[in-house]
């Protein structure tokens, strides 16, 4: 095998490590609008889910544009804030941020019967990374509409059973505030609920922590839109 | 020189049974243990190995004269890893699902020995055509592994194929349940040993002589 110098090897490895950079860059460039089209998509997926319409990749962008007819940002005074785009608020800096500078995104989903559902979001950590989701109220800003929940890399079978519609089902139906003053989130009990019990749901048995740590994500989220649950409630 | 004489034709079917990556050398088991709970993903990542081991071989193969062995592991890794980000980057922008469900182990392929075992075991020492079918055909031998396991564990596992429901719903109703431990990591171990057991009656001289 023949005999490199040391200038021929930091010549090749400089030339190398520079028309690498140059492909992956060039790479990132052109797929960029795709990609991020595909992250555009399947948020507005998730959003008309929490209201329970269903939609694929392909007709997503035009139901959104039907159902989802208004969306701002309120703070944690419930007082809605100018100038933000609630769709591109990104809640993992927003939680980042102390809880009165926080904007917190409100959609509005006008159904089939005109009525309205008022989606937000959520986010929160579960066992092995972030759990998010969105979660819709009827007008009564009270009783839970629909709810749509994912996470990143829960264990399959156990906590990633949160994504599934056996888990989500039960939470329609079940409401936020108890005398509609006290709020009390929803909580997400081992060993079941009660079926009677307006406020808790079913966990998932051997998903613990992935279920504590949802019923967590509830509340810090929900909690923060209390002012405005209250003052728009009908 | 033909473009697949029966010289070439060997590197592309050897590895499929003889020389099988992940049966005969047991190379890249992680990968196939944790990607294969559904067969979608298991296709997408047997896809996306082929075309890595494919094309790193061909890169390799072709500057094979002017790497410095001094640092040719580093060079190879920089290779391979290009490749796999490109192939990130496009199963990312098209398609979208599958690239969530296979989440960090497309990166992954960087570390699987397939393909800097075929760098420094062929590529190194052969020209880039030859070298470019051994990388298909490891890639295949890799892929035809994940399809099978990841075909039963999705069929016992959520009794459905490509997520279309094979197993009828009155089997559910007579009391037929879902196999849970299929979709554990443990029972593609399982599987996989399996398959090396069937493989290896079928082929003597692959059992190891006491």
């Amino acid at each position: 095998m023949k005999n490199f110098s040391n200038t021929y090897i930091f010549t090749f490895s400089i030339v190398m490590v520079v028309i690498v950079a140059l492909l992956l860059s060039l790479a990132a460039m052109q797929l960029k609008p795709f990609q991020d089209k595909n992250v555009e998509v399947e948020k507005k997926q998730n959003i008309l889910a929490s209201i329970r319409i269903k939609s694929t990749p392909k007709d997503a962008v035009e139901i959104y544009a039907k159902y989802i007819t208004d969306s701002y940002v309120v703070n944690n005074k419930g007082e809605k804030q100018e100038g933000v785009d609630a769709f591109t608020v990104d809640l993992k800096a927003e939680l980042g941020k102390p809880a009165a500078e926080r904007v917190l995104p409100v959609f509005i989903g006008t159904l089939d019967d005109q009525t309205n559902a008022f989606v937000v979001p959520l986010r929160g950590k579960g066992l092995w990374g972030p759990i998010w989701g969105y979660i819709s109220l009827q007008p009564d800003m009270n009783t839970i509409y629909g709810t749509v929940f994912d996470h990143q890399g829960e264990t399959p079978g156990l906590g990633a059973e949160i994504s599934t519609e056996w888990f989500q089902k039960p939470f329609m139906g079940k409401t936020i505030f108890k005398d509609s003053t006290e709020f009390v989130s929803v909580k997400v009990l081992k060993g079941g609920a009660k079926d009677d019990d307006p406020h808790a749901v079913d966990a998932i048995s051997g998903g613990t922590i992935t279920s504590k740590a949802l019923e967590a994500m509830l509340d810090s989220c929900l909690v923060q839109y209390k002012p405005y649950f209250i003052q728009n409630r009908k | 020189m033909s473009i697949l004489s029966s010289k070439n034709f060997k590197l592309l079917s050897n590895p499929l049974n003889l020389e099988n990556p992940v049966t005969v050398q047991i190379l890249g088991i992680c990968s196939a243990l944790a990607v294969t709970t559904k067969l979608k993903p298991a296709i997408v990542m047997g896809l996306s190995v082929i075309v890595v081991t494919a094309f790193s071989n061909l890169v390799i193969s072709a500057m094979r004269n002017y790497i410095p062995p001094r640092i040719r592991i580093i060079v190879q890794l920089v290779v391979v890893a290009t490749m796999v980000i490109l192939v990130d980057q496009v199963l990312r922008a098209f398609v979208y699902d599958v690239s969530k469900q296979l989440s960090v182990y497309v990166g992954l392929i960087i570390t699987n020995c397939i393909i800097m075992g075929r760098l420094e075991a062929f590529a190194m020492g052969n020209k880039p055509w030859p070298s470019f079918i051994d990388g298909i055909g490891n890639g295949i031998g890799y892929a035809i592994i994940l399809i099978v396991v990841g075909f039963v564990r999705e069929l016992f596992g959520s009794g459905a194929v490509l997520g279309i429901q094979i197993i009828p719903q009155s089997f559910y109703d007579a009391g037929y349940v879902n196999n849970g431990m299929m979709i554990m990591p443990t029972m593609a171990l399982v599987l996989v040993g399996v398959i090396i057991w069937i493989q290896r009656s079928f082929n003597k001289e692959l059992i190891e002589k006491e």
